[in-house]
């Protein structure tokens, strides 16, 4: 796989504001044509890491290439070839669906006719033909997101970068999201992906970094990921909140690995229902039960704990 | 349609400026700003824009022609008597061109650039923050230089302008509305609040009042008439009255490096503010 | 806490939210509502009253000097700027942008009392300035100590009476699009400008003075020449100024209270 051309290239890449390290040494490499994911709890330093490649904002250290080239100096030579979703949209108000495609293609340079066609394009993809001439304002979040989805492709861009491309939108808006950047990564499009959403991650990204507090925390497939830092499966198993600590310690060298949370008690183990049912054969009676895989969710609290960050 | 990276249009006009100095931070483009300044008028509240206009052309009538009945005629720089009109015709014109500039260049970019985040946007493209701030400049520039014209329209006939230097009087609106909107722009680029944004109105009606828009500054002691007299306004009153008025001397140069001075100062703190603000 | 005592007092209630939302921006409030007539007062009555009274060999303007003759129109446009300021702004942040009207009625507040609530601190903010501008115009002899509190009540009037229109139609907005703007320079510069405030009305062409008569500014301006210094007006006249201003007053409030009642209840 590694045969593969390297779009994105970071290097103990490092950004400072003033004494604080947003982001703290990182590597990757994003290949040309995958979906690249960016998990992490808030200010674990994504969005730090999404501004430095769409070379807006200079790195304090380390080395970053982009598509061969040095953010630093080429940004505007970059950026031609990237195409931005920032997280709250940040579509122009004051004009009309077509508008802000095609004023948008114009900071670009793009010629007024190429456009024309392009933004006709783009809102067929976008599914907002019929609302071309509303205002943006007007629109609702699932369909100002896809207009800024749209808007991020107006320079036929080869890396898209997704800044929360999901956050507050409803399930029926984010599948038909979801469906609309398969297509693109069938195209060929680069994508890279922030997000905090696990489900999206496991949908969308064929790899992913997990970041913590400015620093990498495991890198790899979803797949693999779950492999390494969890288990195939998880039992959930609920005593009461005052009774889960003296069950778990009962419940002691059953399963991979036992996790106590205030209300449940997690097991992680290759097969489920066979440890159910060894639970409730050792007399304990919990009051709901559950068996589910093991999911992205678990390797990213595991990662980077379940202390709330704000 | 993009599956094998083919070199795009933007990717070409990129890379072809890309050699040139300075394309870090300009990239030719300043006047897709205008473009986009014009599809969001259209669609925007049109008596707003005509409000602007009104304005002077009501304090000429109230003051130029009621209270010109209590003043009076005055003297020109010749010692040539003028009416009253004639005599704040042009301090008038010369605040169009200040009002239509600031008003875009002021609240409208506190709007963008805090609420509406459209330069954000703008910088995530191939553009850079010099166009950015000459394409807004120019937009907020157009507006004054709009309502210029438009009291030009009303002053000619009412024959208010006395000699053919008035012309010079439209491309002085026009520089006095660059600096204004040049000045107006770096000055909000530091704002970061609605309060902080009202002491700008709060600046600008005292220098409308004191800048020898109704009386002559001859009336301040000497001190207080330096002061007024290094403010923009002061200076975009005297060079418009000077060219309406017909009372030239090569100070008038004066005024026109003053004001170059204003633009190009406002354009450099407002791209060095943008690049701060957008791109750290 | 007495309930029915809260239910019965509400409007003071959002009076007091009202005035201590204002105190945020106290420094604010005092400079744009002294500092702007104080300007007015200077570069007109002084600068433009030394041209005039040059002009007119020491006669002044109906017999004063020019800064006395505008001096009770200045205090008229502080009451009526100061008031009005703060009754459309908030109403449209309690309707259009925070609507915030909406969480204080969800208490025990009625809509009448918010209407009321939000009067008695724009009266309370335009009482403020008010006083402090005729401080101001007393330390400059534009007036006579003894016409003080007749003019205060004269621009008071005339501020409520017009800020109670001006409430009922900003009630009515649902949108604040190019409102301020419109209204600032459509109708508050022309009353500013055409109501007899700088130059004796009867100098307009007889067509642009109905201007004046409508205008609540020209009312007041009048009732104050006549108690600052003793302007001659028929008695009839006196009692027409008074009976205008309240009417625009009453009027105002009885279109207002319907209107936040609708809103409200939406």
């Amino acid at each position: 796989m590694d045969n593969r051309e390297v779009v994105i290239r970071a290097r103990g890449l490092k950004k400072t504001y003033k004494d604080f390290a947003a982001v703290d040494g990182v590597d990757f490499d994003v290949y040309r044509g995958e979906a690249f994911g960016l998990l992490g709890p808030n200010g674990a330093g994504k969005s730090t890491t999404m501004k430095m490649i769409s070379s807006v904002s200079q790195r304090t250290d380390g080395e970053l290439t982009i598509l061969g080239k040095e953010p630093n100096t080429q940004g505007p030579e970059i950026r031609a070839h990237l195409g931005v979703v920032p997280q709250k949209d940040l579509l122009d108000r004051e004009l009309k669906v077509w508008e802000n495609l095609f004023t948008y293609g114009r900071y670009f340079g793009l010629s007024r006719k190429w456009l024309k066609t392009k933004v006709d394009e783009l809102l067929e993809f976008a599914q907002l033909t019929e609302k071309r001439n509303s205002k943006a304002d007007d629109l609702s979040g699932g369909m100002q997101r896809r207009l800024a989805i749209a808007r991020g492709l107006v320079n036929e861009p080869e890396i898209l970068l997704l800044d929360e491309p999901t956050t507050g939108l409803d399930p029926q808006a984010r599948h038909i999201l979801w469906d609309r950047l398969f297509r693109l990564k069938e195209q060929g499009v680069t994508l890279v992906i922030t997000t905090h959403y696990m489900d999206e991650a496991e949908q969308l990204c064929d790899r992913l970094i997990v970041m913590d507090k400015g620093k990498i925390m495991a890198e790899g497939s979803p797949a693999s990921l779950i492999k390494e830092y969890s288990s195939k499966e998880v039992v959930e198993v609920r005593f009461g909140t005052d009774k889960n600590e003296s069950a778990a310690k009962q419940l002691e060298g059953l399963g991979d690995r036992i996790e106590v949370l205030p209300d449940r008690i997690l097991l992680y183990t290759e097969k489920g229902e066979e440890l159910l049912a060894k639970i409730v054969d050792s007399g304990l009676n919990p009051i709901t039960s559950l068996v589910r895989r093991s999911s992205l969710e678990d390797v990213f609290l595991r990662l980077t704990g379940r202390t709330l960050v704000d | 349609m993009i599956a094998n990276a083919v070199i795009t249009q933007a990717v070409a006009l990129a890379e072809k400026r890309a050699q040139k100095r300075g394309s870090g931070v300009y990239a030719g483009r300043a006047t897709v700003l205008i473009e986009r300044g014009l599809y969001a008028a259209k669609s925007s509240n049109w008596l707003v824009i005509l409000s602007g206009f009104v304005e002077p052309v009501l304090y000429l009538m109230a003051f130029g022609f009621g209270i010109g009945q209590l003043i009076g005629d005055m003297q020109d720089g010749n010692g040539n008597p003028v009416s009253y009109a004639a005599y704040i015709a042009p301090a008038l014109l010369a605040t169009s061109a200040m009002n239509g500039a600031i008003y875009d260049a002021t609240w409208n970019v506190f709007f963008k650039m805090h609420f509406g985040k459209i330069y954000q946007v703008m910088l995530s493209s191939s553009l850079g923050p010099l166009d950015v701030a000459l394409g807004e400049i120019a937009w907020a520039l157009l507006r004054g230089l709009t309502y210029s014209l438009g009291f030009m329209a009303i002053v000619v006939p009412l024959g208010l302008v006395t000699n053919w230097w008035g012309i010079l009087a439209i491309p002085a609106a026009t520089l006095i509305a660059f600096a204004f909107a040049s000045l107006g722009m770096a000055v909000t680029s530091y704002m970061k609040n609605f309060q902080q944004m009202n002491w700008i109105n709060f600046f600008l009606l005292p220098m409308f009042l004191f800048s020898g828009t109704f009386f002559p500054v001859s009336v301040y002691p000497e001190w207080i008439q330096m002061i007024v007299k290094a403010l923009p306004l002061w200076q975009g009153v005297d060079l418009v009255r000077s060219l309406m008025l017909g009372v030239l001397d090569i100070g008038v140069l004066w005024h026109v490096l003053y004001f170059v001075v204003l633009i190009v100062g406002g354009l450099w703190f407002t791209t060095t503010r943008l690049r701060a603000l957008f791109m750290r | 806490m007495d309930t029915q005592k809260a239910i019965r007092f509400g409007a003071l209630r959002v009076a007091e939210y009202r005035f201590y939302s204002m105190s945020k921006w106290m420094t604010a409030v005092i400079a744009f509502g002294l500092g702007n007539p104080i300007l007015y007062l200077v570069s007109v009555g002084l600068g433009i009253g030394a041209l005039v009274d040059a002009n007119t060999g020491g006669g002044g303007v109906l017999g004063v000097p020019y800064l006395q003759f505008v001096a009770p129109a200045l205090l008229a446009t502080a009451a009526i700027q100061g008031v009005m300021d703060e009754v459309t702004f908030p109403t449209m942040d309690g309707f259009v942008w925070d609507k915030l009207f909406f969480a204080i009625n969800a208490t025990s507040v009625s809509s009448r009392q918010i209407a009321d609530g939000v009067m008695i601190t724009a009266l309370g903010r335009g009482l403020f300035t008010t006083l402090m501008y005729l401080g101001v115009l007393l330390g400059f002899g534009a007036i006579p100590l003894s016409s003080a509190l007749p003019l205060l009540f004269s621009s008071m009037l005339a501020a409520w009476g017009w800020s109670a229109v001006m409430l009922a139609v900003t009630a009515r907005l649902e949108n604040d699009e190019g409102y301020f703007a419109i209204i600032g320079r459509f109708v508050v510069a022309p009353m500013f400008l055409f109501s007899g405030t700088f130059y004796p009305l009867e100098q307009m062409p007889i067509f642009l003075q109905p201007l004046g008569w409508i205008s609540p500014l020209w009312h007041a301006t009048q009732l104050g020449r006549f108690l600052a210094y003793g302007m001659p007006i028929e008695t009839w006249l006196v009692v027409v100024h008074f009976a205008y201003l309240a009417l625009m007053g009453v009027i105002g409030m009885r279109f207002v209270y319907p209107k936040f009642a609708e809103r409200l209840s939406r």
